[in-house]
């Protein structure tokens, strides 16, 4: 479903280069559940972007459900998210000016599908069928995550990325989004790709990626 | 905290900002440069002005009158010169009228003002000609001097033979600037420079030719000017001898200088406080998104007054900075302004850095940014410390309504009806001003804010996705949806604005219009010579109309009083008439009936016939002369034709359309009275082709040399092109206003500029092309351009048709098609300043999406 190979990436700073991403190669089946941890600085979003395509590494391959990301351009990566790929970001990230329903729509109104009974049905699967007019300034930090969970499987993705998704709640409602998660990825057969950096939560997924100083440390199946 | 850590601390706290507060230095300087550049230049203008002061008449006094100099006239300008003194003071009479001039070797002709000098004028000033030097000749030789204009309608070279009536002369240089001479004015009839001695070999000053003959004086040193004049002016008022001093020219002039710098001020100014309105609603945005620095820095210890001294300072440096770019800025452009407005201007101007005006223009630039900063910073008093603990989601600081910001509003709008007042230099035209302003802003504010209302009750849910994405963005968190539709709108309806007055004004004025009315006048024709004129015109097929008598006279009594009586009479009673009304000359007209262009308004028309034997005769008068003279129906009036008095009696009051070149009168006679009186007939005829009109005035003058023809069509040039000449000066200092309207579009996207981002980089995360992140771009700046463009307009037709109604009084017209090019221009100005300032936001990796927050 998703792999990479010698994954390297690196930014130009003021006084040289500076390597974030050393050599990074492992494979992910379809339908598994990996946890990528790591102390802060570890190089865990910025291996998830290029996981993700949102960003062109310095060196090596990504290959997503088969395809070679480093050969399409923006656009075309653009696309493949859109068809193949869900976010759940520890900020939510909803637009302010949409309402819960709207925002869960967005992705599928990018390919051209203004239906909204799926975006409906979502909703009323992550408990807020009621609140479907509400903006996101109207919605608890919860909610909107829950909102963000709908918006990331309205597509029917084949794979989810998840950046600290609970690291702006509360250990309750954390435990909660987490539970909505893996059942929704459970029902959809989803590949679930998730970044964290508590143990607890890393713990529910069957392999855990560990990093450290942007080297892939080990690499645990449970 | 001392001023000097604050300092510090603002410098520090702005500096991360920089792209953002430098837009905010360069919404001041906008206003700043446009201020400074055309106050400097004025005072430019007032230095020139006064430094030429004496040139721009020539002499230190000149008598003005409207036939030649009486014995007794040249007698008392002889004493007054000499006065006693040696050496002697000098005397010149200076002759002006208008004629044919023509080169007998080529073809054409055009409408000349010949200005014939005697003796050695000007004394004062200097007339710069080519070649150099040939003005002198003028009083020793037979030769003529002309304005180049006349050499290029003719193509005609040094060397020809100019012909005027039975005059022959060569011409052997051109004037090139005369000192006070405006040089727009040559668009209507080129000047021609003759010896004085030879205006009698034209044979062109005879009965009915109007002339204007001034004797300039050069009194000796020491002589005081001024006490003299006043002294001359009740005893020359009877002969209608206007006096003229150098002070006169001076005040007269300085005046209309003046009045076109302050007008063009008060252009300036908005400018700026387009700018003051992009400061304010930045710092209204960024102390939202600044409400955690805000916190911490209360946290830390800061009183809130420590904390909004931090910010008001860095409003004054914004202000101080963009006021010093935008004096340097405005001292360049004034550079500029001569060649702009060179062409109205009676004296040469040197720019000159004027201090006053840099000065004024830093302070009020410091001002504007201030207070204008003032009121959205008030609302930091309100932001608690606990915000760094949690940051209220809906943190809209909400406009509070305590004593301070009601203060600050109050002083925010007395600075500026005071900015207006002292721009405008007359209190109430300033107060009108603001008003003015005042009503665009609400008009341009309401509109944006219905939008918004109206976007938010009733989204338009069935639109294409991405047009709903970027119309949702004209009411996210923190837009600027008002303050951009406030700026851009206002940039529109100024620029719309000048638009419509100007088409309103040349299209009153438009005189070859409709073709059919007739395009060639022919005045000046004497009654024997009617017959003549009658069939060379009928030889070409051409349907003159009937000739129209003209007969000069002048008013002897009005209701049993003479006009000498009225001139004792100094006391200001209302209802007294005018004196211009009672001295000036009448050229008035018989016949027995209404033509198109006059209507019967009071009391009724004559019938055919005439009035009985010993009667006075019945007049119609034109409503507003009326009303000078304080004459109704049935008033009386004796007129002097010719030394002859006649009797009138008023019968009817007529509303005449003067825009209409036809041969309209302030007063017309019954026929019956004035058959016999000396007079000029004048015919209008249409002539289509320009060719055609050029051989046929020829033909006229070669045959009667003393009557003219006026040329519509040239008249109408002349007046296009000044129009036109002003309209772009005016547009010039618009502009300004839609650069500062594009700086607050500018500022603003900056402001909203990590939003931006965010959401940019988050819709293209969850599958957004590049062209459909653009085009929701493309969706909210054209949502905010055509609503700025639109409010602007219909502003501007609002403010066009109250001037075209109450000012110029003349119907209102719609340019459709150059108001349409506007609200493009400024629709499209808006997407592509939207999209060039986003163009970056698009390139940036969704990777940005994970970072930061």
């Amino acid at each position: 479903m998703l792999r990479c190979e010698n994954l390297t990436q690196s930014y130009r700073s003021g006084t040289g280069t500076l390597t974030v991403l050393q050599d990074i190669s492992f494979a992910v089946e379809a339908g598994e559940f990996l946890a990528i941890v790591g102390p802060s600085g570890s190089g865990k979003t910025t291996l998830l972007g290029l996981l993700a395509g949102l960003d062109r590494p310095a060196a090596g391959e990504v290959w997503l459900d088969g395809v070679g990301l480093s050969r399409l351009d923006e656009d075309q990566r653009a696309a493949l998210r859109g068809a193949k790929v869900g976010f759940v970001f520890q900020a939510y990230q909803l637009i302010p000016t949409l309402t819960a329903l709207e925002n869960v729509q967005v992705p599928l109104e990018l390919r051209g599908e203004s239906d909204p009974s799926r975006a409906r049905a979502l909703l009323e699967r992550v408990g807020l069928g009621d609140r479907t007019g509400h903006y996101p300034a109207q919605l608890s930090g919860g909610e909107q995550q829950r909102v963000a969970l709908a918006r990331a499987f309205s597509t029917r993705p084949k794979i989810l990325f998840a950046d600290e998704p609970t690291g702006n709640l509360d250990q309750r409602t954390g435990a909660g989004i987490i539970e909505l998660m893996t059942d929704l990825n459970r029902e959809a057969g989803t590949t679930l790709v998730l970044v964290t950096h508590d143990p607890d939560l890393a713990g529910r997924a069957r392999r855990i990626l560990r990093l450290a100083d942007g080297r892939l440390e080990s690499d645990t199946t449970t | 905290m001392t001023l000097r850590a604050l300092v510090q601390l603002a410098w520090r706290e702005g500096r991360a900002s920089r792209r953002r507060l430098l837009l905010l230095v360069a919404a001041i300087a906008t206003g700043t440069a446009a201020l400074v550049a055309i106050n400097s230049f004025t005072a430019n203008l007032r230095t020139a002005v006064s430094a030429e002061a004496r040139g721009l008449l020539g002499a230190d006094l000149a008598l003005a009158s409207r036939s030649p100099p009486t014995e007794a006239l040249r007698t008392l300008a002889d004493s007054l010169a000499c006065a006693g003194a040696i050496p002697c003071g000098d005397r010149a009479t200076v002759t002006t009228f208008s004629a044919m001039g023509y080169i007998p070797t080529r073809t054409g002709v055009r409408l000349v003002r010949v200005t014939a000098v005697e003796g050695v004028w000007p004394f004062f000033g200097s007339i710069t000609t080519t070649p150099a030097g040939t003005w002198p000749r003028l009083q020793a030789e037979r030769v003529a001097l002309v304005d180049p204009a006349f050499l290029t309608a003719l193509g005609a070279s040094l060397g020809d033979t100019l012909a005027l009536g039975d005059l022959r002369l060569p011409i052997v240089g051109t004037v090139d600037h005369v000192p006070g001479d405006v040089g727009i004015t040559t668009a209507f009839g080129p000047r021609v420079f003759i010896p004085g001695a030879l205006v009698p070999e034209t044979g062109l000053l005879g009965f009915g030719a109007r002339a204007q003959y001034d004797t300039y004086l050069r009194l000796p040193t020491g002589t005081v000017v001024e006490a003299i004049a006043d002294s001359l002016r009740p005893r020359l008022r009877p002969d209608r001898v206007r006096v003229r001093t150098v002070q006169d020219e001076q005040r007269n002039l300085g005046n209309a200088l003046e009045r076109m710098g302050r007008f063009l001020g008060l252009v300036a100014l908005v400018a700026l406080l387009l700018g003051g309105l992009g400061v304010a609603s930045a710092v209204h945005v960024m102390i939202r998104q600044k409400m955690e620095t805000i916190a911490v820095l209360r946290c830390l210890g800061g009183s809130s007054r420590q904390v909004f001294a931090l910010f008001l300072i860095q409003a004054a440096g914004i202000g101080l900075l963009g006021s010093t770019v935008g004096a340097a800025i405005g001292l360049a452009v004034q550079q500029a302004l001569p060649r702009v407005l060179g062409e109205f201007l009676p004296v040469t101007v040197t720019p000159t850095v004027s201090w006053p005006a840099l000065a004024t223009g830093l302070c009020l630039g410091v001002w504007t940014a201030v207070a204008f900063a003032l009121i959205p910073l008030l609302g930091i008093r309100k932001i608690s410390p606990l915000a760094t603990l949690r940051r209220p989601y809906e943190a809209e600081a909400r406009p509070s309504r305590d004593r301070w910001t009601i203060i600050a509003t109050l002083a925010l709008m007395l600075s500026v009806v005071l900015m207006a007042m002292v721009q405008a230099g007359d209190p109430l035209r300033g107060a009108a001003f603001a008003a003015g302003i005042g009503v665009a802003l609400a008009g341009l504010w309401f509109s944006a804010f219905a939008l918004v209302w109206g976007l938010r009750k009733s989204f338009p849910h069935r639109l294409a996705y991405v047009w709903r994405q970027g119309l949702a963005n004209l009411y996210r968190p923190a837009n600027q949806t008002v303050s951009v539709v406030l700026s851009l709108g206002f940039g529109t309806f100024l620029l719309a604005t000048l638009l419509l007055v100007q088409h309103n004004l040349l299209r009153s004025l438009r005189v070859d219009g409709g073709s059919r009315r007739p395009n060639l006048i022919l005045f000046d024709i004497q009654p024997d010579q009617a017959a003549g004129v009658d069939s060379l015109l009928h030889a070409r097929a051409l349907l003159p109309t009937p000739a129209v008598p003209l007969v000069p006279m002048r008013i002897q009594s009005v209701g049993g009083r003479t006009v000498q009586d009225y001139s004792r009479d100094t006391t200001e009673v209302d209802g007294r008439p005018a004196g211009w009304a009672l001295r000036r000359e009448y050229r008035s007209t018989y016949r027995d009936s209404v033509v198109g262009s006059e209507r019967v308004v009071a009391g009724s028309w004559w019938g055919p016939g005439t009035d009985s034997a010993g009667a006075p005769v019945s007049i119609s008068v034109e409503v507003g002369l009326a009303e000078e003279l304080g004459v109704s129906i049935g008033d009386q009036i004796t007129w002097d034709v010719q030394g002859v008095p006649i009797a009138s009696r008023v019968t009817s009051l007529r509303e005449v359309d003067w825009a209409r070149f036809e041969t309209n009168f302030f007063v017309v006679f019954r026929p019956g009275a004035l058959e016999a009186a000396p007079q000029t007939l004048v015919t209008l005829v249409r002539v289509d082709s320009a060719s055609e009109r050029g051989v046929i005035q020829r033909a006229i003058v070669e045959q009667f040399a003393n009557i003219s023809a006026l040329d519509l069509s040239t008249v109408q040039r002349a007046l296009d092109d000044i129009f036109g000449k002003v309209g772009a000066a005016i547009r010039f200092m618009a502009f300004f206003t839609l650069a500062a309207g594009l700086v607050v579009l500018l500022g603003s996207l900056a402001t909203s500029r990590a939003q931006r981002l965010r959401e940019t980089v988050l819709l293209k995360t969850l599958g957004a092309s590049r062209a459909q992140v653009t085009r929701v771009a493309v969706a909210e700046y054209l949502a905010l351009g055509t609503l700025a463009a639109l409010t602007g307009l219909v502003l501007a037709l609002g403010s066009g048709w109250a001037l075209a109604r109450w000012l110029f009084e003349t119907k209102f017209a719609l340019p459709g098609a150059s108001m349409l090019l506007l609200a493009t221009g400024v629709v499209t100005l808006t997407v592509g300043v939207g999209l060039w300032s986003s163009v970056d936001l698009f390139r940036r990796t969704p990777l940005d999406a994970l970072r930061n927050e």
